[in-house]
């Protein structure tokens, strides 16, 4: 029987990392995401992994890639602005197919900024953020308890596809307190390594690199990488769907903004409205294709953010002209409230029943 | 050419080879350094020390962003790549997850004392059980000789074209100096590429360095002052009469610590 308990999400993902079976952790202090490093600064030793408070978040992520040359499964953690710091290294690593799991508790910006909750990082997550021709992983919890699953889940996928895996998250959901079930059992399988660097015993020695210099090779090299991500795309896609069935509107939300967002549905159900709710849990992979589908059975489309409207591309990108797609957002660091989602869903519906009569 | 000259000719060549084999760390990769570039010899010094030591098989090393990048196809252990100026956190990722493999950061001068150095200091003072080897030439090599924070007063590069000025640019950082006021480390010497004696105290120092983790004693750094002829705008034997001349005046070469003491 698994154990149910309270725990704030920064903690559950830092729980879900040790039974993860994540080998080593690398941090550095930034709010909201502090109880998280505490916990590993805690907890790592006691399991005899590796626990290191960084002196920056530019070294802590090239610690990690260290951890992640050896075939160990390495993660860091930060927010916003120290997330900006590891860029750099994020692409290395997906240049030399390392394995690892960063996590980001954001927090509002751009600059300092505040350290409330934000998404207004979703274009570094899911665009690229460091530099070159690559892809990340990005995977969005909406609860305490996904915060501890999708840890989990991250170390698996990092190792399967070769590639560095993005928790993204945010400062409400680092924060808050929720009852959840610990992963009992054992961590995700660990496939084979031959890659990695352990001493040239018996074998030819091995190299981690991502310096392409030959005529042609770089090319080869993205060319690969491509495939890759052309195959996560194929093989990777998670979201949530509720009340989609039926739905004359459809709101399309992750992490936080999905949970101010399904409050607002259950509220406009209530009221009669036909409301859906879409909540990608891969923000990369994206999941265009099914918001495509429902775009061409929907009066209109909302999409809740926080952040100035970032996801919003993309579903606009997903839906083309079969539906018309609505944003409601806050920024720097405010969350949308459940009433505002529910007036833009009426004027949704408002403006639809202007068009038909028109 | 007599015949009898010609008999014995390949007779020595045959004796010169026998004495000077390749070790077998070191991969039959012609070389893509300049010539008179002292990273060639401390790369086969590193070979000769694994070795010596018997620990090619044990070791991970780490290549940095400069000049010595391609150590991975010079040097037949495995190899990592890091981040320009990342290569001691990188070390420490490694070494930390492979507590009993013998691991070494290999960096340059714009790489570990500018960009890289909050990890550079950060490693030592945490005594990390590496071994980083500084190979200081005084210029951005692979740029195409920029200003670095080892840079001469008055020595002109790309990026002080009338010689670096103390006033605007500040003063050469002396790193085994600097290192040596941390609590943590082990082992702390300054050799120079300045002719054969050099070079066999360079290998002498590598030696230790290496040594220091065979036993899990600590943090070992080892500073080569190393010639760099292009961008020194000199011939190769020019090169090695300045670092004589100009560099161990300004970085004496000597141990600053020893078997975690300062010797200072
Ligand atoms: C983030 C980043 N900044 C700058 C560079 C460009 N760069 C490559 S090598 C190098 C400096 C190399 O100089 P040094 O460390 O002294 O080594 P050397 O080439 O002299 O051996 C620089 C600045 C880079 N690759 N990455
Ligand atoms: S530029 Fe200088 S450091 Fe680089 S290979 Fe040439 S001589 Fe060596």
């Amino acid at each position: 029987m698994s154990k149910r308990v309270l725990m704030n999400g920064n903690d559950a993902v830092g729980e879900g990392a040790i039974r993860g079976g994540c080998d080593a952790y690398f941090g550095y202090p930034i709010t909201p995401q502090n109880e998280l490093t505490a916990y590993m600064a805690a907890h790592m030793p006691r399991h005899e992994r590796v626990f290191i408070q960084a002196e920056s978040e530019i070294a802590a992520i090239n610690m990690v890639f260290g951890a992640a040359v050896t075939g160990k499964r390495a993660m860091t953690s930060s927010s916003s602005p120290g997330i900006s710091l590891k860029q750099e290294g994020i692409s290395y690593l997906a240049a030399a197919e390392l394995p690892a799991v960063i996590v980001n508790v954001q927090r509002g910006g751009p600059g300092l900024g505040n350290i409330a909750p934000s998404q207004s990082d979703y274009f570094q997550a899911t665009k690229g953020g460091g530099h070159g021709d690559y892809r990340l992983i990005v995977l969005a919890p909406a609860s305490v308890q996904e915060m501890h699953d999708l840890t989990i889940e991250a170390f698996a996928l990092a190792d399967r596809f070769r590639s560095p895996v993005m928790v993204l998250t945010d400062g409400r959901l680092g924060q808050m307190m929720e009852p959840l079930k610990l992963h009992e059992g054992k961590p995700p399988a660990r496939p084979p390594k031959p890659w990695a660097l352990t001493g040239a015993v018996g074998r030819r020695s091995n190299m981690i690199r991502s310096l392409l210099l030959d005529d042609g090779v770089l090319e080869q090299h993205n060319l690969h990488l491509q495939r890759k991500f052309a195959l996560i795309k194929n093989s990777l896609l998670k979201f949530e769907e509720l009340n989609t069935r039926d739905c004359d509107v459809l709101i399309v939300a992750y992490g936080t903004s999905a949970r101010i967002a399904k409050g607002a549905m259950d509220k406009a159900r209530a009221k009669g409205m036909k409301v859906g709710l879409l909540r990608p849990v891969t923000l990369w992979p994206y999941p265009s294709a099914r918001i495509r589908q429902l775009a061409a059975q929907v009066k209109g489309i909302l999409v809740v953010e926080m952040s100035s409207g970032q996801m919003v591309e993309d579903v606009r990108l997903a839906a083309g002209d079969r539906a018309p797609v609505v944003f409601e957002g806050r920024l720097g660091g405010a969350v949308p409230e459940e009433n505002d989602v529910l007036a833009a869903l009426r004027g949704i519906l408002r403006r639809s029943r202007g068009r038909k009569l028109s | 050419m007599t015949k009898a000259t010609s008999r014995r000719a390949p007779r020595q060549t045959a004796m010169r080879y026998s004495l000077y084999h390749r070790p077998v760390a070191l991969k039959p990769t012609p070389t893509h350094f300049c010539p008179g570039c002292g990273h060639g010899i401390v790369h086969k010094l590193i070979a000769e020390t694994l070795d010596t030591l018997k620990i090619r098989e044990k070791t991970i090393g780490v290549a940095p962003v400069g000049c010595a990048v391609l150590a991975y196809n010079y040097l037949d252990c495995d190899i990592s790549e890091a981040a320009h100026g990342r290569a001691a956190a990188v070390a420490t990722g490694i070494k930390r997850c492979l507590p009993d493999r013998i691991v070494f950061a290999y960096q340059g001068d714009g790489d570990l004392a500018a960009i890289g150095m909050g990890e550079t200091l950060h490693a030592a003072n945490r005594g990390e059980h590496i071994a980083v080897i500084f190979v200081n030439n005084t210029v951005y090599g692979m740029t195409g000789g920029q200003m670095a924070p080892t840079t001469l007063i008055g020595q002109k590069t790309a990026t002080s074209p009338c010689g670096r000025d103390q006033v605007t640019t500040g003063a050469p950082i002396k790193i085994c100096e600097l290192l040596n006021t941390l609590e943590a480390p082990w082992h702390i010497e300054r050799v120079a590429l300045d002719g054969p004696a050099g070079v066999r105290r360079t290998r002498k120092a590598l030696a230790t360095a290496f040594q220091a983790q065979v036993d899990d004693k600590g943090y070992s750094f080892i500073e080569i002052l190393s010639p760099c002829p292009i961008h020194m705008h000199c011939s190769p034997v020019e090169a090695v009469r300045l670092v004589k001349e100009r560099m161990i005046p300004y970085f004496p070469p000597g141990l600053y610590r020893q078997n975690g003491q300062s010797m200072t």
